[in-house]
């Protein structure tokens, strides 16, 4: 059995349509990524898996269940963390977590195998209100409480939005771990880059899904030759490889701009041709795409 | 040829009572760099930032931005711009309106926004949307409007915190090429940023930890040096170890 199942999911707000006929399935114990940037349709998509809004059009169940009519059972099912820090800033560390444990019939002694490992890092501070704690931590903490009734499935949010680069490593290292005591995990992100820590990822933008599937063979999917062209002068680079006859994209990604070429264009000739341009010392390398390069290839064809 | 320094931070200490935010930094910005601050939650970035918009006195070090030492916060503003991730235009003004209250702020007059106005609405291809309300733009359009209202007035140097977070990549690459734009026209760019892809575009970043400043260079240098094939990579491996212990 699918642990989700949705079918033409649409959501409306007045006359904006957030999610816009959307389909995919998900199976018991994976680890699922929804990759797109804000007002994609992300939250308003995990909130309808969350049972917590009702949408204009479509079915989706969870582990066979109804989110619309069975919700009630569901719920319990369900461990969910919403983009915002929706804990109580003037609870204790402690108490937040007492408190979620309780209101799902359950207690902190009966799962704490579950959060062990992640709440063992906030615990020296459980006694401080979580207003109180740092972004890495808060996260923690909602991961925490948001498994602490033993969920069948987590449905996290752009949970690692606005946090540093070390506790994002380590969000992903617990959700890893998560993954092997069975738990099946729909995480949001706008970054690209954690797309390769998913089992499989849709692609969504607009309300829609572009590409669903493993990450590598969406890398694979890039049907051209893509080349990574540096030099220390990048707007002049730009702009040269922009004006050449040769190029079809010049994008700039990072330290280095991404090239797409006519076919009949050979690589060598751009350092020949930019040298004549004025910058020398160009280099050139034929690269693995990455998941925003099949991303920004997507969103063109769709414009 | 001797590159201009836009900033001059000289063994900036920062102390709030017994707690030391920024320990000793020492580092220069030239002009038209593309320049990016990274640290953990806490590090002490956001300290260091304040100081340098003038917005907080270092307690102790020598602190020049735009060639205005920081004991004069005010000349400082007016010399500066700034853009954040989260807030950055009134929703319920037009974009024009935005232009104009930005322009105001910074002390150009009437005579010199609307001319200058026209420009920018035609540069960003934005001219239908002058009287557009910014709560019904898009949010790409928005936050490319943000970066050109952050630079009006001719700031010599530009902050933009988590400038492209979030946004799709269409947009990211449009808005990167305004930033490297305007450095090219020799305003010196400020990125800080959690994201470490929005590292790979800067021309030099730092990384701070624990109210220090731990590594300085390009991103290429700093991936060589640290045998890392990304920066976020080496951000992990640099600040991970004093993480833990502490």
């Amino acid at each position: 059995m699918a642990a989700i199942e949705a079918n033409s999911i649409t959501h409306r707000y007045g006359t904006v349509t957030a999610v816009d006929d959307i389909s995919f399935a998900v199976s018991e114990g994976e680890l699922f990524g929804f990759i797109g940037p804000d007002g994609a349709g992300k939250s308003t998509l995990f909130r309808i898996a969350a049972t917590l809004i009702v949408p204009s059009g479509g079915r989706m169940t969870l582990f066979g269940l109804n989110v619309v009519s069975d919700f009630r059972r569901l719920r319990s099912q369900i461990g969910y963390m919403p983009g915002r820090f929706s804990l109580y800033s003037d609870l204790t560390v402690e108490e937040n977590l007492n408190f979620y444990a309780t209101i799902f019939g359950t207690t902190i002694h009966e799962n704490y195998h579950l959060i062990e490992p992640i709440y063992k890092q906030i615990e020296p501070f459980r006694k401080r209100q979580a207003g109180r704690l740092s972004g890495g931590m808060k996260q923690k903490l909602a991961l925490s409480c948001a498994l602490i009734h033993k969920p069948r499935i987590l449905i996290l949010d752009e949970p690692t939005t606005g946090v540093d680069a070390v506790s994002r490593t380590e969000f992903w290292e617990m959700l890893s771990r998560l993954k092997d005591e069975g738990i099946t995990m729909i995480v949001s992100t706008p970054y690209m880059d954690e797309a390769l820590r998913c089992d499989r990822i849709a692609l969504i933008q607009k309300g829609r899904i572009m590409g669903i599937d493993t990450p590598e063979k969406i890398r694979k999917s890039y049907d051209q030759k893509l080349y990574a062209v540096t030099h220390p002068e990048k707007y002049k680079l730009l702009l040269a490889l922009r004006s050449m006859p040769q190029t079809v994209c010049s994008e700039p990604f990072g330290d280095s701009m991404h090239v797409t070429l006519k076919p009949s264009a050979d690589p060598d000739d751009l350092v020949s041709g930019l040298s004549a341009a004025g910058l020398d010392g160009v280099t050139v390398e034929e690269i693995i795409p990455g998941i925003e390069d099949v991303f920004l290839e997507l969103m063109k064809k769709e414009q | 040829m001797e590159k201009e320094k836009v900033i001059e931070v000289q063994d900036l200490v920062k102390n709030f009572g017994t707690f030391v935010a920024n320990d000793h930094l020492t580092f220069d910005v030239y002009r038209g760099e593309i320049f990016g601050f990274l640290g953990a939650n806490g590090a002490g970035k956001t300290t260091a930032i304040r100081i340098l918009c003038g917005l907080s006195r270092p307690t102790s070090g020598s602190v020049r931005v735009a060639g205005i030492d920081a004991s004069r916060p005010e000349e400082i503003k007016k010399r500066i711009g700034y853009m954040s991730q989260r807030f950055s235009l009134y929703e319920d003004l037009t974009v024009t309106e935005n232009i104009e209250l930005y322009g105001g702020i910074y002390g150009m007059t009437m005579k010199e926004i609307r001319p200058r106005t026209e420009m920018l609405l035609k540069r960003l291809s934005f001219t239908e949307y002058g009287d557009t309300l910014i709560k019904s733009l898009p949010l790409g359009l928005r936050q490319k409007l943000a970066f050109a209202v952050a630079v009006f007035h001719d700031p010599e140097i530009v902050f933009l915190d988590e400038p492209t977070s979030g946004v799709d990549p269409i947009t990211r690459r449009q808005f990167w090429e305004m930033i490297y734009e305007t450095a090219s026209q020799g305003i010196t760019v400020f990125v800080t940023t959690h994201y470490m892809d929005e590292a790979e575009y800067c021309d030099r970043v730092t990384i701070m930890n624990e109210g220090r400043i731990v590594a300085l260079d390009t991103p290429a240098n700093l991936r060589s040096k640290y045998g890392t094939t990304s920066v976020e990579e080496l951000f992990v491996k640099i600040t991970r170890p004093q993480k833990e212990k502490a």
